[in-house]
């Protein structure tokens, strides 16, 4: 096996025995959309005035495909950073840099990673819409996932770079925390941005988030290919990605 | 070629700064192949700081380095087979089991040992699954070590590798760092210890304030820097005036029946000879012999053109 693959292998393995990281990735998304669902049901509602909160559809099938682009912001801004900070700040990184380990390998096991436990925790997520909420199945398959890869690529990429430049686990989770936060009460993870003030949608339409949410939304719910989303994750991706790799610090 | 004029490291001239701080300051080493070699000095005189640019892990701001007929800033492929390393201020995911560990470094290794003998070598074998979190100081360090060995290298880094090991491990320490050089591997060892210096290398460099202040033998060392030998021994006896005209005694001095000799040459069989003659013939004559210690206090506190910070950083 090569060293990527190993790589990948020990930090999944790493994941799993790191019981807060887990209950915070996998969890935390399904509490939340259980909450939710008692809140708002999954019946479709139009107001007086024929405005619509949830995009038109039911609550639940908006937030499940919601709540799959948080779970990947949520490895993205928080547990991979963590951890890459983490290896910085205790040694991992000098201890891999003298046995001459690529970098490729160090930060692709990331990416594959995150990968890895974002499909987990969309299948959970997806898994309790369809047997509990009766939520609709995609309308594009092949573009959800699609979708799926682009964000999960963008977002593995703001990851590195803030674990690039951050100096320990500490700053590194509170400054994931603190984004992660605030991208899920503005960009349509937390209320629907149907219902946002003006302002607050100025402050979604900058966050990397809301494009994420409407990629994977769009063809899920059948409004098509949002192809400005995909086109600010995919920038988001390659400059975050070379910023990462510009920054990158071993020590 | 390199591979047969004897030396596994070459370097001169090296400089290094942080900011306003100067690391090194023009460190010229020349380390032999199959040596084991040691670098002492006080905190902050870039012991680490030179071995980091030997090791390719930082670039030097000038200065010229060959590691096995190599340039480690440019040539890290040859690192990886042929140079190992234990760093000091590393360490490992609290969770990462110990057989993982030299799983995962053994791959990023081309033609690595076998991992499973290093296990079985360095007393790990009852905490392969272990957790590195889980294990005693001394069982990260033989973990550390035994990943420096996973490359079968031809080269080898050891920063302050016994330091938190009990007297029994340093022991075995030492041990096996003698038999990766019998197995024909170059040690340079980093150590605060200096009769662990004395005890294992062939030849020792002081490094004082970014430079290099000696480099000889440990023996050559304490002979250039330190003069002669204390002979000691208990005695009651008043007049003990006729020691001072033992030949080669500087000095004798007494604290109660307690009498010192200090002297250079042959004192001992001197003054155990002069001891007979008068009768005497006390139990406990002993010849306290200079250190390596002494020899690195004696350089420490040589006056140089470099300024005293450097020591006290």
């Amino acid at each position: 096996m090569g060293p990527l693959w190993k790589m990948t292998v020990v930090e999944l393995k790493l994941f799993v025995r790191d019981p807060t990281t887990m209950v915070f990735t996998f969890a935390f998304p399904l509490v939340v959309l259980v909450v939710l669902a008692g809140v708002f049901g999954n019946t479709p509602e139009t107001g007086d005035e024929g405005e619509v909160a949830f995009r038109g559809v039911g609550p639940i099938d908006y937030y499940v495909s919601a709540y799959i682009a948080l779970t990947i912001s949520s490895v993205g801004l928080i547990a991979l950073p963590v951890r890459l900070a983490g290896y910085r700040e205790l040694g991992v990184l000098r201890r891999f840099r003298a046995s001459s380990a690529p970098l490729v390998a160090v930060l692709g096991a990331q990416l594959i990673m995150m990968l890895v436990l974002t499909a987990v925790g969309s299948i959970l997520l997806t898994s309790l819409g369809f047997a509990a909420y009766d939520i609709a199945a995609p309308e594009d398959l092949g573009l959800v996932l699609a979708g799926f890869v682009l964000v999960v690529v963008g977002f593995a990429a703001v990851g590195l770079l803030l674990g690039a430049v951050l100096p320990s686990a500490r700053a590194a989770q509170g400054i994931g925390l603190m984004l992660f936060f605030v991208m899920m009460f503005l960009c349509g993870a937390g209320p629907p941005r149907d219902v946002m003030t003006d302002s607050m949608r100025t402050v979604g339409d900058v966050l990397p988030l809301t494009y994420a949410i409407t990629v994977l939304q769009d063809p899920w719910l059948g409004f098509g290919w949002d192809v400005t989303g995909a086109a600010v994750m995919a920038a988001t991706a390659a400059i975050s990605g070379a910023a990462a790799l510009r920054f990158f610090r071993w020590q | 070629m390199e591979e047969q004029d004897g030396v596994a490291i070459r370097a001169s001239g090296l400089r290094k700064s942080y900011g306003d701080v100067v690391a090194l300051d023009g460190v010229d080493l020349d380390v032999r192949r199959g040596e084991i070699f040691g670098l002492i000095g006080p905190n902050g005189s870039g012991k680490t700081t030179t071995v980091e640019c030997l090791q390719g892990l930082r670039a030097p701001d000038a200065g010229t380095m060959d590691i096995l007929g190599c340039d480690p800033a440019s040539d890290r492929s040859v690192l990886r087979t042929k140079v190992g390393c234990q760093l000091q201020d590393s360490a490992l995911p609290d969770r990462l089991k110990v057989w993982e560990a030299l799983d995962l470094f053994a791959s990023l290794a081309p033609g690595a040992d076998d991992w499973v003998r290093l296990v079985e070598e360095w007393g790990l074998a009852s905490k392969r699954s272990a957790a590195f979190a889980d294990l005693s100081g001394g069982q990260q360090q033989r973990l550390f070590i035994a990943l420096a060995l996973v490359n079968k290298p031809e080269l080898v880094f050891f920063d302050e590798m016994t330091t938190g090991l009990d007297p029994a491990s340093r022991r075995v320490a030492w041990q096996l760092i003698e038999e990766v050089r019998e197995r024909g591997a170059t040690v340079v060892l980093v150590t605060h210890f200096m009769d662990e210096a004395e005890h294992l290398c062939d030849r020792v460099a002081v490094l004082r304030a970014g430079r290099v202040v000696a480099c000889d033998t440990p023996g050559a060392l304490i002979a250039s820097t330190t003069a002669g030998v204390t002979v000691t021994f208990t005695c009651d006896v008043e007049d003990l005036g006729w020691l001072q005209r033992i030949p080669g005694v500087a000095e004798v001095s007494r604290s109660g029946s307690r009498v010192a000799i200090q002297g250079a040459g042959p004192v001992l069989v001197r003054t155990a000879a002069a001891l007979a003659a008068h009768g005497l013939e006390p139990e406990d004559l002993d010849v306290e012999r200079r250190t390596l210690e002494d020899a690195y206090l004696a350089l420490a506190d040589q006056p140089s053109a470099a300024t005293a910070e450097g020591l006290a950083g």
